[in-house]
This record gives C-alpha cells, sequence and structure tokens, in this order.
C-alpha cells in the first residue's frame, strides 16, 4: 500500500481524510465511497455516462492497495465480480443501460449462488444502444428481471450526490447482510453533476467481519465451501427459491426507503425517484407557492418499493402522478400500492430528454383542476 | 445577496465555460450555501454550446438543469442564439462581443456585451476571457463575498499551477472594472 495519497480527480485538495465538504461529480464520489466502504475490487468496462466512475478507480485503486481491471467485456466484468465475490471480497462493478444488460447474465449468477456484490448503472435512453443521455427506463429492468430466473437485486436510487456517495457506502453492508447483489440505479445527470460532499471514514476491509461461507481456502480445518449456481435436482432447486425467497421476504420487511416531502396535507402526491425526483421538487415548490396542497414521495429503495410508507399517503391523498424519466415503468409500484383508491396518473419524457419542472407542474394544475371540477360535481 | 441564482454558461469547448461555472459553486460552497453545476455531455457539446448549469441556493436545489436562467454568459455566438430567450425576464447576459457579433436584442433583460477575449489578450491573460465575464459578472451581482471568490479559484486551480491562480485573480479584477 502506497502511504502518499496524489491529488485524485480534476478537484483540488487531498483525497485522504478530508473533514470538509468538497465538490465532486456524482460518478466520482461514488467511486470514492465505494472504496472507503472497504472495496476493493472493481472490474468494469468504459461506456458514457458512467465512464468517470471507472476512471476514478483507476487512478485511485492503487493507491488502496485495490485492484482495478478494465474487462475485455460487460460480460468479462461480471464473472469477475462473482469471482471476487465467492472469495469473500467487496467487489464491484459499473457500466450504463446496455453495459448493464449485457451483465444480467452474471447478475443472476451471483443471485444463484447468493453473492454479494455492487452494480452500479448509471442510466442512459434506450432500448439498444440507444443515447447518451440521462434516464430512468432500466426501472423495469432493475426492479422485475435483472436477469433470468426467480430473483430479486436490492435497487437503491440516490438523488443527490451526497446520496450518491451514501448509499454506496451502505451497500455493502446490505449485500453482505442478505448475501445478494445490490444495485444502483443512478442516471446520466446525477453521474455527471457536482454537489458538495461529505465522504465517509476509511474502512479498512481487514477489519470487516469474516464471510464464513466464502471460498477462502480450508486448509484442512473445515470442510470445504462450494459457490454455484446450478442445480440439476428439481426439487433441490425448489427449496433454494423457497429460501431465498423467504430472505427476500426479510428484506422487504426492513430495507424499505423513502422521503416524504410535504406529503401530510398533501392532496396530490407526485412520486418520483432519482433526477426525476429533483425536477418533481422544484414543481411541488412552486405549485406549494400558488397554493395547491402537493407533496413529493420519492423512493429511495426502488426494490423493496416502499409500500409501508406511500400506504400511509392513501388515508387522505386524492391523486398521484408518477414522475419518470421514461414511458411510464414505476407506476406500475405506484399503482400496486393505491390499488384504486386514486386515479394515478403519469408525466414522463422519454429518450434522454430531461423534463422541466413547468412540465411537471402543468400537470400539477391539470389534476388539481380535475379535483376541483370534481368536488363541484 | 439573492436567495438563489441560477446561471447557464456557454461557449466553445475549450473555452472555460465548465471551469468558470466551477468557481462560482465552489465560492456557493464554501460560503455553505447549497450547490449544484451540470455539465451538457456527449454529442450536445457538438455544435458550439458546450454548457453548464450552476445554482447557488439557500435551500435544498430542485432540477439542477438550468432551464430559465437568472444569468447567462454567453462566450459565443451559437451559445448567445440558443439561450437568449430563455433568460428569466429582469435578468442579465453577458456575452463576449469578441465572439458574438451579433445580439439580438430583448426589452426585459439587461445584455451586457463586453469584448473579454481582447482584453484578455491585450492584458496577457490569454485564454482568461472566461474569467474576466465571471468578473464582470461578480461586479453586477456580488453573488458571494469578495474574499470567498479569490478563494474559490485557489481551490479550482491545481496548487502546482498556482502561477495561474494570480493570473485568474487578475482576470477577475478586470472584468469587475470593464
Amino acid at each position: 500500500m502506497c502511504a502518499h495519497v496524489p491529488r485524485c480527480g480534476h478537484y483540488g485538495g487531498e483525497v485522504e481524510d478530508m473533514a470538509e465538504k468538497v465538490l465532486m461529480k456524482g460518478n466520482e464520489a461514488l467511486a470514492e465511497s465505494a472504496m472507503r466502504a472497504g472495496c476493493r475490487f472493481f472490474f468494469g468496462y468504459p461506456i458514457t455516462p458512467q465512464t468517470e466512475l471507472a476512471a476514478y478507480m483507476a487512478k485511485r485503486m492503487p493507491y488502496v492497495g485495490g485492484t482495478y481491471l478494465q474487462a475485455e467485456s460487460e460480460i468479462a466484468a461480471i464473472n469477475m465480480v462473482y469471482g471476487a465475490a465467492a472469495a469473500g471480497a467487496r467487489v464491484m462493478t459499473s457500466s450504463s443501460s446496455p453495459g448493464v444488460s449485457l451483465k444480467s447474465e452474471g447478475i443472476s449468477y451471483m443471485a444463484g449462488a447468493d453473492l454479494p456484490g455492487l452494480i452500479i448503472n448509471v442510466q442512459r435512453g434506450g432500448p439498444g444502444l440507444g443515447g447518451i443521455q440521462p434516464s430512468q427506463s432500466d426501472y423495469w429492468q432493475a426492479t422485475r428481471a435483472m436477469g433470468h430466473g426467480d430473483f430479486h437485486c436490492i435497487v437503491f436510487a440516490p438523488s443527490t450526490v451526497q446520496e450518491m456517495c451514501d448509499l454506496a457506502y451502505g451497500a455493502f453492508d446490505i449485500a453482505d447482510k442478505y448475501r445478494n447483489p445490490v444495485m444502483i440505479l443512478a442516471d446520466g445527470m446525477l453521474g455527471q453533476m457536482m454537489e458538495p460532499v461529505e465522504l465517509p471514514k476509511m474502512i479498512d476491509p481487514k477489519t470487516l467481519p469474516e464471510k464464513d461461507w466464502a471460498t477462502t481456502g480450508h486448509g484442512d480445518k473445515r470442510e470445504h465451501n462450494v459457490i454455484n449456481s446450478l442445480y440439476l435436482t428439481a426439487d433441490h432447486l425448489e427449496k433454494l427459491n423457497q429460501a431465498r425467497f423467504e430472505k427476500y421476504a426479510r428484506v422487504e420487511a426492513e430495507e424499505q426507503r423513502s422521503e416524504s416531502y410535504l406529503c401530510d396535507d398533501a392532496d396530490i402526491i407526485v412520486v418520483a425517484f432519482g433526477a426525476s425526483s429533483r425536477v418533481a421538487r422544484s414543481a411541488v415548490n412552486t405549485a406549494r407557492e400558488q397554493g395547491i396542497k402537493v407533496g413529493l414521495f420519492r423512493p429511495i429503495t426502488l426494490w423493496p418499493f416502499p409500500k409501508v410508507a406511500l400506504e400511509e399517503t392513501c388515508s387522505h391523498a386524492k391523486a398521484y402522478l408518477s414522475v419518470e424519466m421514461n414511458m411510464g415503468q414505476m407506476i406500475d409500484d405506484v399503482k400496486l400500492v393505491v390499488a384504486g383508491r386514486a386515479p394515478v396518473e403519469f408525466y414522463g419524457r422519454t429518450g434522454g430528454v430531461i423534463p422541466t419542472p413547468n412540465e411537471v407542474l402543468t400537470k400539477i394544475k391539470e389534476m388539481q383542476a380535475s379535483l376541483i371540477g370534481k368536488a363541484g360535481e | 445577496m439573492k436567495e438563489e441564482i441560477q446561471i447557464v454558461l456557454a461557449g466553445f469547448g475549450g473555452q472555460g465555460v465548465l471551469f468558470a461555472g466551477k468557481v462560482i459553486a465552489y465560492a456557493g460552497l464554501i460560503e455553505e450555501r447549497e450547490v449544484s453545476w451540470l455539465p451538457s455531455y456527449g454529442p450536445e457539446m457538438r455544435g458550439g454550446t458546450a454548457n453548464c448549469s450552476v445554482t447557488l441556493s439557500d435551500r435544498t436545489i430542485g432540477s439542477p438543469l438550468v432551464v430559465e436562467p437568472d444569468v447567462l454568459i454567453a462566450l459565443n455566438q451559437p451559445s448567445y442564439d440558443r439561450f437568449i430567450d430563455a433568460v428569466k425576464p429582469g435578468g442579465i447576459v453577458i456575452a463576449d462581443t469578441a465572439m458574438v457579433t451579433s445580439m439580438r436584442e430583448r426589452d426585459d433583460v439587461q445584455i451586457i456585451g463586453i469584448p473579454a477575449t481582447t482584453m484578455a489578450e491585450e492584458a496577457g491573460l490569454k485564454g482568461l476571457a472566461n474569467i474576466i465575464l465571471l468578473g464582470k459578472l461578480y461586479g453586477m451581482t456580488e453573488f458571494c463575498d469578495r474574499d470567498t471568490l479569490d478563494a474559490a479559484i485557489d481551490k479550482c486551480v491545481p496548487a502546482r499551477k498556482a502561477a495561474l491562480a494570480d493570473k485568474n485573480k487578475e482576470a477577475i479584477k478586470l472584468g469587475m472594472e470593464a
């Protein structure tokens, strides 16, 4: 390990043990934070708008005694993550939408082998190669089908650079606790933007609890551990899947996270995550200034979806609006919670277009007018 | 000082619009305000409008993408043309007249032109037209304390290029007096 820590990124100041806030890009803050959480292995492949994350890792990882490796493909990278996770390491990979699709096979294998690891998706517009501007069109993929088979990734959605940092820092603990892959679903806007960030303390990976299931070499002192996702006996595989879903039930009970902003007295609740929640927040503030009772409900975990907290709003909210940078995906989860008790409407832009606060405000005003119309009937 | 100021800086790649935006952002950070800085990236950069959105605020910042800026700093013609109509009524437009030759007018915003690129070359500050324009903006709006602005430059210029920090500070002064 190198004792001298050089300047990193394109901002001033030492990276090590900074007490004061610094301006960092979301991609860089996430990378730095993951290393501070004890991640010492990064395997990836460049793709816009995620590349600063890998570039930062390439520069910094050698100075914390870790390994950065640019793989020959995304598929190779995720399988390297599988390997390092099997050996008990804190390990991650990052990519953007098309690259994440390539990783989906390996992510399914990780879930099938109960391996913890962190996967970052800095989303861009799709489908196909799509574009490179910010998008949220991988919501369904992240929360419904991050690969084949019966499984879930635990999915976090940051909305600020500080949250990119904080969620990455905590993600490894969650992954280890449940022995499950964790995804951070960011987007090009959050990855590219700079905001002040306070970095957490550096954790020495040697101080982390030992993983008694990892394939670290048994030295003839214990039974050897097996990491595997192939089970050819149907009954056996069924039992394993059922056990895994008991684990998912625990995750659903313990890990739902969300933020409620001005929801307590709201007639209209805007539901939005990540970058679109920033836009929605601006619209909510302006609508409030104009006397409209509107609030913002922001899921921080996308899976598990924060059903319990959203359910609480159903006692008073008269209408819901899902604001997304896609054609309408999270709205499915909102509807599952609201369950017909109130109308759930949608506003979104897709293909890499970022909605404006005014567009969202216009939609809120339409809904408000419709509520007043109904009340008058 | 205004509760919130939203700024768009735009120009060709290499004119330092991202850097100038970062100086403003660091000034906000030093004064413990809410700050966001969002660059354009990818093919948007081609065609002459590399730009960034900067917001300084006293409350949590919503969308970091500035759609209706209080201030536009335009370093070239395509940027001026693209953003002039977006500026909020009552807002400020500062253009480098060495680069922006045709300034479409608006009655409801304050439009200021200074030949920043020429001024920079004549003062031995080549490449610092961006900071001269920033100095002009500072003179008009005082979006932070004067000392904070110099401290922000020190934060943004790498220590190994300390001489450049002094030149940036000179450029600020030149812009303030323009």
